[in-house]
């Protein structure tokens, strides 16, 4: 089916300033992404996917607007916890922000050094893990990332990572438009957790690989920053190797649009991936989970766990899809999207799909969009719970089954609190 | 301390009157009772006092040592002392008995002025009152009353009530779907409470309960008043009797 004109033009007109790297390994990839990009044009609200989200600001030639905003009411989120940092202001890495980039049992590189220095197993994760998710859904925007993006970080977990390694994506220009691809190999029985934190700019297109082989364990936590402005589309593809471990959960607290898209593929046996999201708006807030989890693997569990607290008009989206190939017996699949909405006004739109050719597979899904428990509230202030703290008693326990999926418990506790402050701050 | 005068109370939803004129005085140091036929509006009475939606007052007052009751938020009502033992305990999934138990408390006091229970101090409480009325370990880690049974729910109601130590504590039907044992768990957990300064009103429609926790005062409730009031033998001649002759007397 030919392209239609609009989606090229609008991909003409938003890569007119951008510059292809060329040369390198890096640069073959890039050029190949180019080459997918042009066959997709740029995504348009009548993309199946792409129905509930109006992609218009993310596909924009310039980026809107967005004001810096800083939390001076509460430290940065992970601040307490042990970590290597690495910073990215608007998109360009900060060395003086930024910790040594040494760590034993992980090797990293900046993805604008890596022209120089070849480094072989990141041939076999840029772009490859993006190109293979494109089919059967189309992702142009991270097509369009593997292809622009000049920065970002290469991770490769050989053993035990001493400490996470921490992303930190800070906001200072309100036109900034940021770019940025990270590729992340855990070797078999490594194991290695990333945090991201930040809203990294006023527009924000980021990719994460993470090829994960046998016996690897990989955890990622992120939070995405509490700029009200801020327009964010990401993407992680990741791969999962026989009896290995992906655990990755965010945590959304404002941001006027985001998208957030998850493909994974359980290629080996007795793999685990389990994604989570939870996320808190009141007004201006889009916030689109899009979700495409394949089994091919025998024995696999996957569990999908979204939660979304809307208010004053906010928007939710869940597009959640598990697809058990055929062959992959003993599939263990979860889903479940629910949202809370705390007035009229706010809206859930929930997309979940099941698409099964195995006979011998378990898998369930369930959508949900509900208010706060009148009831349970009452007998909460009945036994001298203010009602503000009863609501959020309440919200936090509607977000528990979200937050029990990160394994660290300083962590999950770090969170917790994000979600209180911000429940209070918004008189919940 | 408490006072009830002339309280007629109407349902929101269906514009029906259920409380047509309650006339209770129930002093501190005292246990009252509450008897009568399902639907004469007993719950109605310990809702409305307690601060439920859905009701509207269309007349009368109730007071807690003075103070005006019907013009208190839920939690205003609890923090001045009022403790309702639900008939049907809430299950709140996601929310730890243990949290619940400590938020609440430490809201009570603030709301008092006083300072919060420490985390150690709270635990060494919690134990043992718990122990007392055989909760153990697993029940108070458990989400509030989800999967517990109908007693562990009123005793659960029970461990709330020692907690918090209210002074004026209504049970509305505990003794419902309790077992011998559980049935004495629960009234040694009120009789502990019982003093100079607390009052109880017991909702019941049982003897048995009364046995264990001698009131003062045993009222009947018909047709969302009180028809008769008397001494702990009126309790006895509604268990030989049934309701009908009291009724037919009170019209
Ligand atoms: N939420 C409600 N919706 C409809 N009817 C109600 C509701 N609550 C109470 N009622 C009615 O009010 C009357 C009194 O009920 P209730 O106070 O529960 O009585 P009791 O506790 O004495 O059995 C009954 O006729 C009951 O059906
Ligand atoms: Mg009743």
């Amino acid at each position: 089916m030919p392209v239609p004109q609009a989606k090229l033009d609008a991909l003409a007109a938003r890569i007119a300033g951008l510059d292809l790297a060329r040369g390198g390994w890096a640069g073959a990839a890039r050029a190949e992404a180019l080459a997918r990009l042009g066959a997709m044009g740029l995504p348009a609200k009548r993309d199946e996917y792409w129905r509930y989200t109006d992609p218009a600001a993310l596909i924009a030639p310039q980026a809107p607007h967005a004001a810096t905003f800083a939390a001076a009411d509460e430290p940065p989120v992970f601040d307490g916890i042990e970590r290597l940092r690495i910073v990215f202001v608007d998109g360009v890495f900060d060395p003086a922000l930024s910790d040594d980039l040494r760590l034993a049992g992980v090797e990293i590189e900046l993805l604008s050094r890596a022209g120089q220095t070849d480094i072989h197993w990141a041939r076999e994760v840029y772009g490859v893990l993006e190109a293979r998710g494109q089919a059967p859904v189309q992702r142009p925007l991270a097509a369009l990332n593997t292809a622009f993006a000049d920065e970002g970080v290469l991770i490769r977990a050989t053993g035990r990572a001493a400490r996470p390694v921490a992303l930190i994506y800070l906001h200072r220009s309100e036109t900034s438009d940021a770019i940025l691809h990270h590729c992340i190999k855990v070797e078999a029985g490594a194991e290695l957790t990333v945090l991201e934190s930040g809203p990294a700019a006023a527009r924000f297109n980021k990719v994460m690989e993470v090829d994960v082989a046998a016996g690897g364990r990989f955890h990622h936590i992120r939070a995405q920053g509490r700029d009200h402005g801020r327009r964010a589309a990401t993407h992680l593809f990741a791969r999962l190797g026989a009896e290995s471990l992906l655990k990755s959960f965010t945590l959304t607290a404002n941001g006027v649009l985001t998208r957030n898209e998850v493909v994974i593929e359980l290629l080996g046996d007795d793999g685990v991936a389990h994604i989570a999201g939870a996320a808190v708006g009141d007004g201006a807030f889009h916030h689109d989970d899009t979700v495409f989890i394949t089994h091919a693997g025998l024995r696999c569990e996957s569990r999908q766990v979204f939660k979304k607290v809307l208010m004053n008009g906010a928007v939710g989206v869940f597009q959640g899809k598990i697809l058990v190939k055929p062959g992959a017996q003993k599939t263990d699949g979860y889903q479940i999207s629910q949202s809370l909405l705390l007035d009229g006004d706010s809206q859930f739109l929930a997309k979940p799909e099941l698409e099964i050719h195995a006979d011998d597979v378990k898998c369930s899904h369930g959508s949900t969009s509900g208010a706060i428990d009148e009831v349970a509230l009452f007998y909460l202030r009945a036994r001298g719970v203010p009602e503000a703290a009863a609501k959020s008693l309440l919200v936090m326990a509607f977000l528990a089954e979200t937050i029990t999926e990160i394994g660290d418990e300083a962590i999950a506790a770090d969170i917790r609190l994000r979600l209180q402050n911000w429940l209070e701050r918004h008189g919940r | 301390m408490l006072e009830i005068q002339n309280l007629h109370v109407r349902l929101e939803a269906e514009d029906k009157p259920i409380l047509k004129g309650v006339d209770l005085n129930v002093a501190a140091g005292t246990v009252h009772a509450i008897m009568g036929p399902n639907g004469s509006g007993k719950s109605t009475l310990s809702y409305v006092l307690a601060g439920r939606d859905g009701y509207e007052v269309t007349d009368g007052t109730a007071t807690l040592d003075g103070a005006d009751l019907l013009a208190m938020e839920p939690e205003e009502r609890a923090a001045a002392g009022l403790f309702l033992a639900f008939q049907y305990p809430v299950e709140i999934p996601g929310v730890g008995n243990m949290t619940f138990l400590r938020t609440a408390v430490n809201a009570q006091r603030k709301a008092r002025g006083q300072e919060e229970m420490s985390a150690g101090e709270f635990l060494k409480v919690v134990r043992d009152r718990a122990g007392k009325l055989r909760i153990d370990a697993d029940m108070l880690k458990r989400a509030v009353n989800v999967g517990f049974s109908g007693g562990e729910k009123k005793r659960n109601e029970i461990l709330q009530m020692a907690m918090l130590e209210p002074k004026m504590c209504i049970l509305d039907e505990t003794d419902s779907g309790l077992d011998v044992d559980a049935m004495r768990l629960v009234s040694d957990g009120v009789n502990a409470l019982r003093d100079a300064g607390r009052a109880f009103l017991v909702i019941t429609h049982y003897q048995r309960l009364l046995d264990h926790i001698r009131p003062d005062v045993v009222h009947i409730m018909a047709d969302g008043r009180i028809v008769k009031s008397g001494g702990p033998d009126l309790a006895l001649e509604v268990e030989r009797n049934g309701y009908a002759d009291i009724l037919a007397e009170a019209l």
